[in-house]
């Protein structure tokens, strides 16, 4: 991909509108931090972004609008790790990251992805799952979930890599590294991230931009040190958002 | 376990497994015939020349076809009742979860008791009649679905069929309480019976299990991601609604013809996926086929103790199947219950 441009992009579900008016451009190569309060919209927007739920206004991906791709074309392009539970059925963990190869699978017989076992692979290494391939994902503590959730979305390998909280129940070593891999990631050709973050500090240090969301509504777009500037978090949290910050970090030093 | 789920294994142990079934319930009746004689008569029918002696009738007329129907029935209920717990991710659903059983059920109670007799070759009007209320309950339940909620979520899928069902219910007791003399056979059709079967069933059951299992199995994998959410299914480019629409046609279509032709057989869609998950795991690309051949397997057995039993008396088939899924599923429900709790 070069460009995802989203224009107006607006989301209502059961009669209430959940998203209103968010536009912004994502480059190759680009990380947007999208934050805010719970209730903002942030996981509205990537479920508009995935497919997932129908939205008005314009989403184009290389200037061609992604409502009127096929499913697995647009999968290929565009894909999202959330917060979904993986259900009741024991998939093994290897089994789970495989699924992410699915809308690489042609014909009748689902068959024809040459490069299915090097992403298995790869993303089970680089989500240090190997060990775990073999274990049922219902026996799995929240972290080695996510993790496998993570790792079904880098053997998926889409241009646009959707992230949900990504950091949610991870120790700090894994969190460290999905940030690591993420940054990888995006210095890809062609490819670019966005993710839904709690955590300011790794979107301040991480990202290449980023979208404040308030009350489904755009508060802030740009730069991490503009949109992320002091006045603004106070708007959108309510709150002295630097202040408790340097007031955290203030303990270890 | 895991080394049981190579693939060559597990195929050759299934195909050995309902060669053995097969041949017991040809053998076995209230006439035991010779293994021997069973395979002389099989034998002298491929070759064109079908032996007309006692043995030769009990088994080409009778005990043959009879015994396909309950491998074909069997099945093509286990394939769909895994399908359909893929589809809406719940352990509970099976093929009946739409309604279309109880309206192919309907149906044919409706048949017998306005004596609708029109045949078609060797089908009956009751198989007519259930067929056609099978596939006027799926548009009705679907056409229902769709209007109400047009991303067709499982939710309102589950709660249509439920309701429908319990509606079907009513009217299917409304019918026997006016039934008169015809009450005994109602009660025994809804109940399953294989007795009456004939090779023109044979037929109907092949066909549909062929043309239903071939549009099936190939959403295997996208069945995976169903069962492990439907917005994973989104997401990694599962067209969602088409093929939810696509299988629960497929699905219904199985189930009508099969409830057409054998009755009510309950819980066979049910406890034959949960036990087939026991053997080679939850990927329905291993899954399927394995309820293929473990539904087969089932109700041929089960419908060998329907006319064995108590022979020379014979018992629906329902009841067999209903008595024995719900021990097993009661069963296996404990077992994972001490799994979650040892996890």
């Amino acid at each position: 991909m070069r460009t995802l441009e989203a224009s107006s992009l607006s989301v209502r579900r059961g009669g209430k509108l959940l998203l209103s008016e968010v536009s912004f451009r994502l480059n190759a190569g680009d990380w947007l931090a999208v934050v805010g309060p719970n209730g903002a919209g942030k996981s509205t927007l990537l479920k508009a972004l995935a497919g997932e739920w129908p939205y008005a206004g314009d989403l184009d991906l290389d200037d061609r609008p992604l409502r009127q791709m096929k499913p697995r074309e647009r999968s290929k392009l565009v894909g999202l790790m959330d917060q979904a539970a993986f259900g009741q059925f024991s998939f093994t963990v290897e089994e789970v990251v495989r699924m992410g190869r699915y809308p690489y699978r042609r014909g009748f017989l689902n068959g024809g992805d040459p490069e299915e076992d090097q992403a298995v692979e790869q993303a089970l290494r680089d989500t240090d799952l190997t060990g775990l391939r073999h274990r049922s994902i219902l026996t799995l503590s929240g972290g080695e979930q996510q993790r496998c959730a993570l790792a079904q979305a880098l053997c998926h390998q889409p241009e646009v890599l959707l992230l949900d909280e990504p950091a949610n129940h991870l120790d700090l070593n894994f969190q460290k590294e999905l940030y690591r891999i993420t940054d990888r990631w995006r210095q890809r050709p062609g490819h670019a991230v966005i993710t839904v973050l709690h955590d300011l500090s790794a979107a301040r240090r991480f990202s290449t931009a980023a979208l404040v969301l308030h009350q489904g509504r755009p508060l802030a777009y740009g730069a991490p040190e503009t949109a992320l500037s002091d006045k603004i978090l106070l708007a959108a949290w309510g709150m002295d958002v630097a202040g408790w910050m340097r007031e955290m970090s203030e303990v270890w030093s | 376990m895991r080394n049981l789920r190579g693939r060559t294994g597990i195929i050759l142990a299934g195909l050995a497994l309902t060669g053995l079934v097969f041949a017991l319930c040809l053998c076995l009746g209230s006439v035991p015939i010779a293994f021997k004689d069973t395979l002389d008569v099989l034998r002298s029918a491929l070759t064109g020349a079908a032996r007309e002696d006692y043995i030769g009738v009990i088994l080409l007329r009778r005990r043959l076809p009879r015994v396909l129907c309950a491998g074909l029935i069997g099945a093509s209920l286990s394939l769909s009742g895994a399908v359909m717990q893929g589809l809406l991710r719940n352990s509970l659903a099976d093929g009946s979860t739409l309604g279309v059983s109880s309206g192919a059920s309907l149906g044919a109670a409706v048949a017998i008791v306005t004596g609708f007799g029109v045949t078609m070759g060797e089908l009956t009007g009751t198989t007519l009649m259930a067929i056609l209320f099978a596939g006027v309950s799926l548009a009705g339940v679907l056409g229902l679905a769709y209007a109400l909620d047009r991303s067709l979520s499982t939710q309102t899928i589950i709660l249509l069929g439920v309701v429908y069902g319990m509606l079907v219910s009513a009217l299917l007791t409304l019918l026997i309480t006016f039934s008169g003399e015809k009450l005994r056979t109602i009660t025994f059709w809804t109940m399953g019976s294989l007795a009456s079967v004939n090779w023109a069933n044979v037929g109907l059951l092949l066909g549909a299990f062929l043309l239903f299992g071939a549009v099936l199995l190939p959403h295997a994998p996208a069945l995976d991601l169903f069962a492990l959410g439907e917005s994973r299914a989104v997401h990694l480019g599962v067209s969602v609604r088409r093929t939810k629409v696509v299988c629960m046609a497929a699905v219904c279509a199985l189930c009508g013809v099969c409830v057409s032709v054998g009755g009510g057989i309950g819980f066979v869609g049910l406890v034959t996926p949960h036990m087939a998950r026991l053997v080679v795991g939850p990927s329905h690309k291993r899954l399927l086929p394995a309820c293929i051949v473990g539904g087969a397997n089932f109700l041929m057995l089960c419908d060998l103790a329907a006319r064995t039993l108590f022979s020379p008396r014979e018992l629906p088939i329902g009841v067999i199947t209903s008595i024995i899924g719900a021990v097993v599923f009661i069963l296996l429900y404990a077992k994972r219950g001490r799994d979650d709790a040892d996890a």
